[in-house]
């Protein structure tokens, strides 16, 4: 598709957090976004209608989330570089066609800036409250990457990873944002170009003529892509399929096709998790926290550090493939564990399961639609190191 | 002041969220320290009283939220009823005299100062309103020069109505220097 996009680099920018992901995304090569505008995700729909158009690439108001998934999808398949924002109620809509994505191998970014749930809730409250959506909302075994940030310089970094990680192993990817972060102003400063590596389309050195094989991997287990509707002529379906994209119920096929889409993402587990750690090295209580609720976490920690308590945050900006071995080693000292989210426990669950003693985890969280404070998670501390509040 | 945390408070459509933006994308942008800007969202900033808060500070600026300000801006009667109570002590209260009516007493400097009725009277246009306000705000607080100030305008504002806004401008700040 035409047109390289052009983001100001080496300029600094105070924005929303959805407009530095949107930055992010134009750095990355995006040429299509498709979506349905919804609070809190709608600056990035808004800023791209303006954006994409002026550099010759495609941007579709669509009539609802489940269009607009599809729509990425096609136009990924088309050689170009696809995203789509939503929130909670569009995710929800979009998860047939996550699961399509997939299944077809097809690389595209997903983002849910979240708000209160289930169903319409709260649409200017934050929460966290999708983040098993993202991991189990569609059906079948699969495997997903969600990726998240707590600041708007590292919004613009783990999104370009998004597409990075999108077109290196040819998956849906989800960044999970919040309305805290989506609307809340910082600086950020747009790095030049080439100052990020950027992963492109992986296209196949198949001429036209010779015939293509779109799931027949290479040596290195990836798989080159023709631009669809360009020279090759093939299949792309939701069914189990062969090398040549046809249906087929051959139990070898399935097998090996289930065991593919799971091991690609849970085999590079290392090169797709991204992580923050703070104060960690002597850290008694060890806090793990993402997104927004991560920024109160820090504060704590850096209001305690200074009255000399050991405490320490791992903030996960990789939240699936759930990094299990990297949450079991940081905490193997810890005497105490406390998950800060919003929301009653997601990311609680994979880290109980991760840990030697489950029994020395707590939640700390916050429900009713409000930012979670400091004085929020100083209170729970308290409570375990029963002191009360 | 290491840290400043604002809280701009008003009714729906009179720019409390603008001058909050400018201000903290002057500090951000122009003066080397670290800005963070945030707003109420929902029924409330379509009327009623809504509310923009900005923390300044020289050192990173982990939760973005304002709970206690040092300096809190209301210019509608509403908006200083809901929030004069959460000013920190010693802070300073900035109110149109021409909206609000002080009842409580609170432990904070309080200004009172006829930004509406003089943006009217020297400009006409209650469109500059908060940047007269603004003005006040950097005369009293002196948190970032006002060269940065008029470099957030000239990226925010446009061009028509730039030389207005900086006429509002210097009409707040020498209006904050006699008060």
């Amino acid at each position: 598709m035409a047109g390289v996009n052009k983001t100001v680099a080496g300029v600094n920018k105070f924005v929303q957090g959805n407009e530095a992901c949107v930055e992010g995304a134009l750095y990355a090569g995006l040429t299509f976004f498709a979506g349905y505008p919804i609070t809190p995700s709608s600056e990035i729909a808004e800023l791209l209608s303006v954006r994409l158009p002026k550099n010759r690439c495609c941007f579709i108001q669509m009539e609802d989330e489940i269009a607009s998934i599809c729509a990425i999808i096609g136009a990924s398949l088309a050689g170009n570089k696809v995203m789509t924002a939503t929130s909670g109620p569009g995710f929800s809509l979009m998860q047939e066609g996550l699961g399509y994505g997939i299944m077809a191998e097809v690389p595209c970014v997903i983002v849910n800036v979240m708000r209160g749930g289930p169903s319409t809730g709260l649409p200017t409250g934050p929460s966290q409250g999708d983040v098993n959506q993202a991991r189990w909302g569609t059906h079948g075994d699969h495997a997903i990457v969600a990726l998240t940030a707590s600041n708007h310089q590292d919004i613009f970094h783990i999104t370009v990873e998004a597409f990075n990680i999108a077109e290196t192993y040819r998956t849906p990817v989800v960044l999970l944002f919040d309305e805290v972060l989506g609307h809340m102003r910082e600086r950020i400063v747009v790095p030049k170009p080439g100052e990020l590596p950027l992963v492109d389309r992986l296209k196949t050195e198949v001429k036209q003529g010779v015939d293509y094989h779109p799931y027949l991997p290479r040596e290195d287990g990836r798989l080159p892509m023709s631009d669809f509707g360009g020279v090759h002529r093939y299949n792309v379906t939701g069914l189990f399929h062969d090398m040549w994209g046809f249906p087929t119920n051959s139990p070898q096929v399935v097998h090996g096709l289930l065991r593919h889409l799971t091991d690609k993402i849970e085999n590079n587990i290392n090169a797709i998790t991204h992580y923050k750690e703070h104060c960690l090295d002597d850290a008694e209580v060890v806090m793990i926290s993402y997104g927004s609720s991560a920024r109160s976490a820090l504060h704590v920690v850096a209001n305690r550090r200074s009255r000399g308590e050991r405490i320490g945050l791992l903030e996960l900006q990789t939240l699936w493939p759930f990094p299990a071995e990297l949450v079991r080693e940081k905490c193997a000292q810890a005497k105490r564990v406390v998950v800060v989210e919003m929301n009653m426990g997601q990311i609680l669950g994979a880290v109980k399961q991760a840990v030697a003693k489950p029994d020395r985890v707590t939640l700390a969280n916050r429900i009713d639609g409000q930012f979670i404070t400091p004085t929020d998670i100083r209170n729970i501390l308290r409570l375990i190191q029963g002191r009360g509040v | 002041m290491a840290r400043a945390r604002f809280v701009f408070s008003g009714s729906g459509g009179q720019g409390v969220i603008t001058a909050s933006v400018i201000l903290a994308a002057a500090a951000a942008l122009y003066e080397g320290l670290y800005a963070v800007q945030s707003q109420t969202y929902g029924p409330e900033a379509r009327g009623g009283a809504t509310r923009g808060d900005v923390i300044i500070s020289k050192e990173k600026i982990n939760f973005p939220k304002v709970t206690q300000p040092n300096i809190l801006v209301s210019l509608t009667q509403e908006a200083y009823n809901k929030y004069v109570g959460i000013v920190r002590p010693g802070g300073l209260v900035l109110t149109d005299s021409h909206s609000v009516k002080t009842e409580r007493k609170v432990d904070a400097r309080q200004v009172e100062l006829p930004m509406y009725q003089l943006t009217m009277e020297r400009i006409g246009n209650p469109i500059v309103f908060n940047i007269c306000m603004l003005g006040v705000v950097i005369a009293l607080t002196q948190v970032v020069k006002p060269s940065a100030i008029i470099k957030a305008l000239e990226a925010n504002v446009s061009a028509r109505f730039l030389t207005m806004n900086i006429q509002a401008f210097d009409l707040g700040q020498e209006l904050g220097r006699g008060g």
